[in-house]
């Protein structure tokens, strides 16, 4: 049996569901959205990721209506949104707010946009008690808003919009006001229902560990511009600038000069009189330009001796511990200064720590460990 | 016994400033009229067994057989709501058009409605009988730019009462109603939208039933007063107004039949008794609501 694999963006015979091409948005003085051109496939799990004021609200709430874009079209299904009201799009939005309608009672919510669309009462009851399954709230379909939990409140919010089977829904972010653990438990949840309506969902999220939970592609945003987008593991493994790797986890950054060595492999100068790094990489470097090397902390090693047939292995002095249970983290501080962050899993319950402040110890990784970055 | 005391302080109060009055003017509406100081008969000066032998409903029996004192209340309460309607009217826009104004601009706007307040209510009643005399500034204006060739009769009539009972309450009907938008999320209006609502249908389906409340208290801060109003229809009415204020007044002060005027009260209270304790429900249930 094969399987394929969900990924409409690398078919160039897909149509994407939602296009911006060149979009601008600007209040004032102030450009909010920056010559944005971006395409969303049908069925996908969209993250809008980035620090706030990047934009990424300003982007959600054109495709819902409430905005519109300065320059440049949007277009949904192949036709340009712009004139289009709020209340005639496909589109529907789940507020960070949740906005319930706190005069009316769940199953009212629920109904409320059903019924501006005459929808019959058997057809509208039937479909509420869809919505009300499938989000599990059966048993406060009663009770309004004030009378049901914060969790439960996300879910209306959520039945409110699904349940009018919008082409695109847009979350803002939709699990910003849930507590740690039932974050994480409605992020399946989220995911579940996405696959079981086969909607299209475009969420906005400042959580990068939710976006990366969540989405079938990210996109970084800073300043009104994406900086990448890709699928998580591309976000995370192969970050294509300085910002999307340091904005997503930890990484350790070493800036230096490249000089080719032959087969794809560089070397990179990092201090006076150390020896190079050597570091692996698709992008090509031509001698002496500028270069940053990221490597993930996990990805590098931390030992006593140096550690036979390491590409790369350093000496420095521990300078930091924080341990967090499952893991720990070490900073390292090299001859020049630099410091190097290193991640061990913690597999085994320890009575006692193998490193401790100020111990010389070696950090090691291989030449595939990192990635070669030029801005 | 702290306790007691701050119970006691509010309770006093009442007893001293509505009980006992209360129960005074009961009392003369169930006296007779006489011609001595105080007015009435019995006094306890009487003692007690024929003063209470000499109290009777007579006064109220009269109210009935009077048709005036009748189509008064009806009058008033007639007057009274379609006044009420008619501040909301006037009112709801303003409170609405001040929620959604800029936040730095609502204090002023809001030390505008107030405004009239600091001068005497009477001053601007007055006010009002030189804008709407014959000779008034209202009919040289609508003379002058050519509407009508004949100034209009407004002072002295219904109208000009209804213009007055408007003008001197609409703060009242403002500031709850005010209060009640000012406190809606805007976003409930965008999900109305995004749900398939027009702006209408968003503002009846939405912002409407989350004013309520700020209406109903509205309505009746602005009906309880003007159900019993005197000084506007006796200063801006003519002799067609017929307002239960102004007959209590006039029998009080014309006729000097402080029984009659008594038994005119007290029925005008238990008229009002019933939206006073109406808007206190709403007010609790609202308070209930917030919390």
């Amino acid at each position: 049996m094969t399987q394929t694999v969900f990924a409409p963006w690398d078919d160039p015979n897909e149509k994407p569901l939602i296009r911006f091409q060149n979009v601008t948005k600007r209040f004032g003085a102030f450009t909010a959205i920056d010559d944005l051109t971006l395409d969303i496939f049908e069925r996908e799990f969209f993250a809008l990721l980035g620090p706030s004021g990047c934009g990424k609200t300003t982007m959600m709430r054109m495709l819902a209506g409430f905005e519109t874009p300065s320059a440049g079209t949007i277009e949904l299904a192949g036709q340009d949104i712009a004139a289009v009201p709020p209340n005639k799009r496909a589109v529907n939005m789940m507020f960070q707010s949740y906005a319930l309608f706190p005069h009316l009672s769940v199953y009212d919510n629920i109904a409320f946009g059903l019924r501006r669309d005459n929808m019959p009462k058997a057809d509208l009851d039937a479909r509420v008690a869809e919505m009300l399954k499938l989000t599990r709230l059966e048993k406060f379909a009663r009770r309004k808003p004030h009378q049901i939990s914060g969790g439960q409140r996300q879910r209306v919010a959520l039945a409110r919009s699904l349940a009018k089977a919008p082409k695109l829904l847009l979350l803002d972010e939709p699990l910003g006001a849930l507590d740690a653990k039932l974050r994480q438990a409605t992020q399946f949840e989220l995911m579940d229902i996405q696959e079981k309506t086969g909607t299209t969902f475009v969420i906005v999220t400042h959580d990068q560990e939710e976006a990366m939970t969540v989405a079938s592609r990210v996109a970084v945003m800073d300043e009104g511009r994406v900086m990448q987008v890709a699928t998580p593991e591309r976000i995370y493994e192969a970050p294509d600038s300085v910002y999307v790797a340091d904005f997503i986890g930890d990484v350790n950054i070493v800036s230096g000069t490249a000089r080719p060595a032959g087969d794809g492999m560089f070397h990179v100068s990092w201090a006076d009189g150390a020896a190079p790094f050597a570091a692996a990489s698709e992008r090509v470097f031509s001698d002496g330009q500028a270069c940053h090397l990221a490597i993930r902390p996990e990805k590098i090693a931390i030992s006593e001796e140096r550690p036979p047939g390491a590409d790369n292995a350093v000496t420095g002095k521990v300078l930091d511990i924080a341990y967090l249970g499952n893991l720990s983290t070490y900073h390292v501080e090299l001859p020049g200064g630099q410091i190097i962050k290193a991640q061990t899993a913690n597999t085994r319950r320890i009575s006692r720590r193998s490193f401790t402040w100020e111990d010389p110890v070696w950090v090691s990784w291989t030449a595939t460990a990192g990635v070669l970055l030029d801005q | 016994m702290q306790r007691f005391a701050l119970i006691a302080i509010p309770y006093a109060w009442l007893l001293a400033l509505f009980l006992i009055p209360f129960v005074i003017v009961f009392k003369i509406s169930l006296s007779d009229i006489a011609l001595s100081i105080p007015p009435y008969t019995p006094t306890l000066d009487d003692g007690i067994g024929p003063f209470f032998a000499a109290l009777d409903f007579e006064n109220f029996a009269f109210l009935t057989s009077d048709d005036l004192y009748w189509r008064a209340y009806a009058s008033s309460l007639r007057i009274a709501a379609l006044s009420t309607i008619m501040t909301l009217i006037v009112g709801y826009p303003i409170a609405y058009a001040m929620a959604r104004a800029p936040e730095e601009w609502r204090p002023t706007l809001m030390m505008l409605v107030i405004l009239p307040f600091w001068t005497s209510f009477l001053i601007r009643v007055y006010a009002w009988m030189g804008i709407l005399s014959q000779e008034g500034f209202l009919n040289q204006f609508l003379l002058g730019i050519g509407i009508v060739d004949q100034p209009l009769t407004i002072l002295n009539t219904t109208t000009a009462v209804y213009i007055g009972i408007v003008y001197t309450y609409l703060p009242f009907m403002i500031l709850p109603i005010f209060a009640a938008l000012d406190r809606l999320d805007g976003s409930l209006i965008e999900a109305a939208e995004d749900l398939g609502c027009s702006r209408l249908q968003a503002f009846w389906l939405v912002t409407i039933p989350l004013s309520k409340n700020g209406i109903i208290a509205g309505s009746f801060l602005v009906f309880i007063p003007a159900l019993g109003e005197f000084v506007i229809p006796s200063l801006l009415g003519g002799s067609e107004t017929l307002m239960i204020g102004k007959v209590l007044w006039e029998e009080f002060f014309n006729n000097r039949d402080w029984p009659v005027a008594s038994a005119v009260a007290v029925i005008l209270l238990l008229i009002l008794i019933i939206p006073i304790i109406l808007f206190q429900r709403n007010q609790q249930r609202q308070a209930e609501d917030s919390a």
